[in-house]
């Protein structure tokens, strides 16, 4: 088996007028690498109606209800991550409900708020509630503000995860830009963060570094926008790990954070 | 050249994006020829043309050239390419001992010596290098730009200086490694056809699918315009070799990129 815990879909009112191809590619791609489930997140529009890191309410269920849909025509390939924009408190959490009640198994937080302000509380309450993971956007080692958003690094996420120590969090690409270097001694000691490997970036030594920082029962198999880096990380860990430590990071971790049966 | 027979597994695969030495902002476990080999036996890489990671940021960078010399004598499966600086006085003997050595080609890297890549200095490599046959290696980037050492101020090579570069004169033969689809794009189509096919591209930064850049660039502009490489030991290799193999190509195609078009580019 295996899962990846981050990946995206597009829809007919998001940014790319190829959003059907890209989907499609995403499928037949995850089917040549052995993905069985693709737990997905959809950003508001992808940029055209609200900024991606900036969705806007009504985009954000727009795409809440597009993956819902997405998710109903492959009951079998794809769930769920309920995206909210937690400026919105009470639009946030209502669409968690919503969204879980209909069959998504997490929360998806992007860059619209940084992820240690007193903001995102009652969103990780609301995990907590419902037993479910939270996949956090990360920069690693955010040194400065970027264009286009408000993200936060490994530092940061650590301040939300310390607080809410039942909710598992997903620390998502470590190879998705920046330092990774920065991101592993930050979450070392936090048990309840998980790192998501995905991100275009293939650095060597990389995956050696997270393997010794948080060990393997920690590490969670993903390709985000690149399956090929995904699937070239993938080759690499069947190198290194025996085959129990590699289904952790296959699937067996992952199992473990999502609710109970859902990938059965 | 028609490339030999090889299986899709691409067991002979050439790899033009590969180095030894050191690198300055972070800890690579790799930097020895023997770890190449390993790494390039893993991964179905037959050859790997190989650069001097540390002499790029060093002052005199031709002071790496002896090494890799060295290094590719005593290592069969390993190619030099050496490094030639247009700011130093000497570059024509450098260059000429390269084309004595019989290298595949040779690298220059003007941002990382802090002299502008359309400087008259670096068109004069280009050109002299062109009149001998050699190609020239080029990187865009080493590092991904969100992750690079604050004393990394290195800029990358742009499309502007590319087109500029391969209209400089009609012997320039570039091989240019670590470039986005949306760089190709610029060059290839703000180039001639004659001034394109003087061009390869290494496929180490052009992103599969979903975004399936790869699949873009090879139904527009051809498989014969790419050509395999790695970025070992900074990057792992599997990456590349998961990139092809979810590509559609015909066998042919994917010969092309493996190891045909490099081939064909050598002097």
């Amino acid at each position: 088996m295996l899962i990846d815990v981050h990946a995206h879909f597009y829809h007919p009112a998001s940014a790319r007028p190829d959003w059907a191809e890209r989907n499609a590619s995403r499928l037949a791609a995850g089917d040549r690498i052995g993905i069985r489930w693709h737990v997905a997140s959809i950003l508001g529009s992808w940029g055209r109606t609200s900024p991606t890191y900036f969705p806007s309410p009504a985009d954000v269920t727009a795409g809440n209800d597009a993956l819902r849909q997405l998710a109903a025509q492959h009951p079998d390939r794809i769930k769920g991550y309920v995206c909210v924009n937690p400026n919105f408190t009470a639009h946030a959490e209502a669409e968690i409900d919503r969204g879980l009640a209909a069959g998504m198994i997490g929360i998806k937080l992007a860059a619209s708020r940084r992820a240690d302000d007193p903001l995102l509380d009652p969103i990780a309450e609301l995990a907590r509630r419902h037993g479910v993971p939270i996949l956090h956007h990360i920069w690693q080692h955010r040194r400065r503000d970027w264009p286009g958003q408000e993200a936060s690094d490994a530092v940061e996420l650590g301040r939300l995860a310390r607080r809410h120590r039942e909710v598992p969090f997903l620390l998502a690409h470590l190879g998705g830009g920046g330092d990774w270097l920065h991101t592993l001694p930050a979450i070392r000691d936090l048990p309840n963060v998980f790192v998501d490997l995905s991100g275009s970036g293939v650095d060597a030594g990389m995956l050696e570094a997270a393997l010794a920082a948080v060990g393997v029962d920690r590490l969670l198999w993903g390709a985000d926008l690149t399956l090929c880096t995904g699937w070239g990380k993938l080759r690499y860990l069947e190198r290194i790990l025996g085959e129990p430590d590699l289904d952790r990071v296959r699937w067996r971790n992952a199992a473990g954070i999502f609710p109970r049966g859902v990938f059965e | 050249m028609t490339p030999g027979s090889t299986s899709r597994s691409g067991a002979r695969r050439i790899d033009v994006n590969a180095w030894i030495g050191s690198y300055p902002y972070r800890r690579i476990a790799g930097g020895s020829a023997e770890f190449l080999e390993v790494e390039m036996r893993r991964n179905g890489i037959e050859r790997a043309w190989v650069s001097n990671l540390a002499a790029v940021f060093w002052r005199n960078p031709t002071e790496g050239n002896a090494e890799l010399y060295r290094i590719a004598e005593q290592h069969e499966p390993l190619e030099a390419v050496p490094a030639v600086h247009p700011g130093l006085a000497d570059w024509e003997t450098v260059l000429i001992e390269a084309k004595a050595r019989a290298v595949p080609a040779i690298r220059v890297d003007p941002l990382f010596y802090g002299i502008s890549p359309t400087d008259p200095a670096v068109v004069a490599v280009l050109r002299r290098a062109g009149q001998l046959g050699l190609p020239v290696m080029m990187a865009v980037k080493l590092e991904d730009g969100r992750q690079r050492h604050p004393h990394d101020g290195s800029s990358e090579l742009s499309p502007a200086h590319l087109r500029a570069l391969i209209r400089s004169d009609p012997t320039v033969r570039l091989v240019i490694t670590h470039a986005d689809r949306d760089c190709i794009e610029q060059v290839v189509f703000g180039a001639t056809p004659e001034e394109a096919d003087r061009i390869l591209w290494d496929v180490s930064c052009v992103w599969g699918p979903p975004i399936d850049d790869l699949a873009h660039l090879v139904a527009a502009i051809g498989a014969r315009r790419f050509c395999f490489g790695t970025g070992l030991p900074l990057r792992i290799a599997e990456s590349a070799v998961a990139r092809l193999d979810l590509l559609e190509l015909t066998p042919e195609e994917r010969i092309f990129i493996e190891r045909g078009n490099i081939e064909r580019f050598q002097p």
